[in-house]
């Protein structure tokens, strides 16, 4: 049985399709990384397997659950951490995680409380207040706090959105240690190298659709190539060079001050200049050939 | 399986356990508050109106008038305006719904939890002024221990307003309107401090419909004799908090499950 299974799925606010048919299987015990831009329906979708947000229209099978109307039963079996931090931060670490502990009916708060202090490695902070934290300890904790009833699946929306790179590399090696721990991971994000890290599979969301959907591997494979060629220069060489290759039917995106040139391995001889730099090619150059948008 | 039922006793315990927390990071206030309060209250009318102007009320010494009266005054403010501020705030600010929805809890706990945690509260800041009116020369008796029920279920639909207000508003500032327009008149007009029978015969019969004037009544009568009628009075309050407890819930789905 799949941990989640999504059919049809449509959400309007107003005039906005905020998720326009979205469909999405996600096996259990795989991490699988929403990817996707800022706006493409990957929160709205989040909140829609929580049944937070209430469908237009689909199907929505959360481990087993029809949801909305057996979202409750769905949400005891799972985790759910937020994008933004909602911690009560007057109240200490461990009344945090009791909190939590309780409201998903723990047997053992106490040793709930214990073992994820272990996970986010702060026993020894349990009796600060939240606000004496920082910022990556809060992070840490609100990763716990999503972990206190040990959930068969875990939602992640944008684990490490706006943290700096250090905090984001010891969050990372924490959802590592999870996934390896076999819990299924959903994870949002609009950092590429975040799903190249961790998710064995990537679903690639824009305007509200999964356009794409298979291993890094794959999906480089598919819908970039083996090799992608960076040009850099001024701008109307660039240009000038874009018409070329272009021409000779290859796919070009902007690269910050570069253009990059995908699947380089199938332009003919003396296409792609000398001095362009050669690597393999990218999660990426994926993300931008399938949704136009620059990758962060 | 675990089935899951309505209302869970457990569920509704943790979310009021969340509200006790962070309480205690704030207690000392609020209790100041609480307590000091009433103390101006009834020496500023109390001994100030009493001693110069009114020397009782229906032979209630005027300071025991007031200082009864303001158990309704305590109540109000200790229930609507915590409900209207507070649940704005967890939920816009804080984003506090957000986390406890995404647990196994609905609406409808989340709401009566809120509630019943404001109501406990209040009940208990209700009795403070009816404790510093017993420095005043009040004499305790048994029928006084149904204040604090009296002040509960009052509390729970106030809380249970204050609630609906915020689930209804855009931004918080438009709670002055509320408090302008609602809170102030009712607090007025509910025989605290003076008898609405000195008002004009068409805002005796609106006082009617002011819970605050029907508990005031209920207090009083918890202190110098209880009145078949306030069973009525009673009733009156049960039946107004099981209505704001309903339209709270379902305003709060509107705006929490999107």
């Amino acid at each position: 049985m799949p941990a989640i299974e999504l059919h049809g799925l449509t959400k309007r606010f107003g005039p906005i399709n905020a998720v326009d048919g979205l469909d999405l299987v996600v096996d259990e015990g795989i991490c699988l990384g929403l990817l996707g831009p800022n706006g493409a329906g990957k929160s709205t979708t989040m909140k829609m397997l929580t049944g937070q947000a209430i469908p237009d229209s689909g199907e929505i099978r959360v481990l087993g659950f029809e949801l909305p109307q057996d979202a409750k039963q769905a949400r005891a079996e799972m985790g759910v951490v937020p994008q933004l931090d909602n911690l009560d931060i007057d109240v200490t670490v461990e009344e945090n995680l009791a909190v939590f502990a309780r409201l998903y009916r723990v047997a053992d708060v106490g040793a709930a409380v214990d073992r994820t202090l272990e996970i986010a490695r702060l026993t020894d902070r349990r009796k600060d207040a939240v606000d004496k934290l920082s910022g990556g300890m809060r992070r840490r904790l609100l990763l716990a706090r999503g972990l206190v009833h040990e959930p068969k699946l875990l939602l992640l929306d944008e684990p490490t959105v706006g943290l700096d790179p250090q905090i984001r590399t010891e969050l990372w090696s924490l959802i590592d240690g999870l996934r390896s721990r076999g819990t299924t991971i959903l994870m949002s994000t609009h950092y590429i190298e975040e799903a190249e890290r961790l998710a064995d599979e990537v679903a690639v969301v824009a305007a509200g659709k999964v356009i794409a959907r298979g291993t890094p591997a794959e999906l480089i494979t598919e819908h970039a190539g083996q090799r992608t060629a960076e040009v850099y220069g001024p701008p109307d060489r660039l240009t000038e060079i874009r018409g070329e290759v272009e021409e000779a039917g290859l796919r070009v995106r902007a690269a910050g001050p570069a253009i990059a040139i995908v699947a380089a391995e199938t332009a003919p001889p003396g296409l792609i200049p000398e001095e362009a730099v050669h690597r393999a090619g990218s999660l990426e150059d994926v993300f931008v050939m399938l949704t136009g948008e620059e990758a962060e | 399986m675990r089935p899951i039922r309505r209302l869970e006793p457990a569920v509704i315990l943790a979310v009021m356990g969340r509200e006790m927390a962070n309480f205690r990071t704030f207690w000392k206030s609020t209790v100041f508050t609480s307590t000091f309060e009433p103390v101006v209250y009834l020496l500023a009318f109390g001994l100030g109106l009493g001693t110069t102007l009114v020397a009782d009320v229906d032979g209630v010494e005027y300071v025991q008038f007031v200082g009864t009266g303001l158990v309704a005054t305590a109540v109000v403010f200790s229930s609507a305006l915590p409900a209207m501020f507070g649940t704005f705030v967890k939920e816009r600010f804080q984003r506090t719904y957000d986390a406890i929805l995404a647990a196994p809890v609905d609406v409808e706990e989340l709401v009566t939890a809120e509630m019943l945690w404001i109501g406990l509260r209040a009940a208990v800041f209700g009795c403070f002024p009816l404790l510093v009116t017993m420095f005043f020369g009040l004499d305790p008796e048994p029928t006084m221990l149904l204040v604090p029920v009296f002040a509960f279920v009052t509390a729970l639909a106030f809380a249970a307003f204050g609630i609906t207000v915020a689930a209804s508003v855009a931004k918080i500032d438009q709670f002055n309107y509320v408090t302008t327009l609602v809170i102030t008149p009712l607090f007025l007009v509910a025989g605290t401090f003076f008898p609405i029978e000195q008002l004009p015969h068409g805002l005796q019969v609106l006082a009617q419909f002011n819970p605050l004037y029907q508990l005031v009544e209920l207090v009083r009568g918890a202190c110098f004799g209880l009145d078949p009628v306030d069973a009525l009075r009673f009733a009156g309050l049960l039946t107004l908090a099981l209505v704001m407890w309903r339209l709270a819930i379902n305003r709060m789905t509107k705006r929490l499950i999107i």
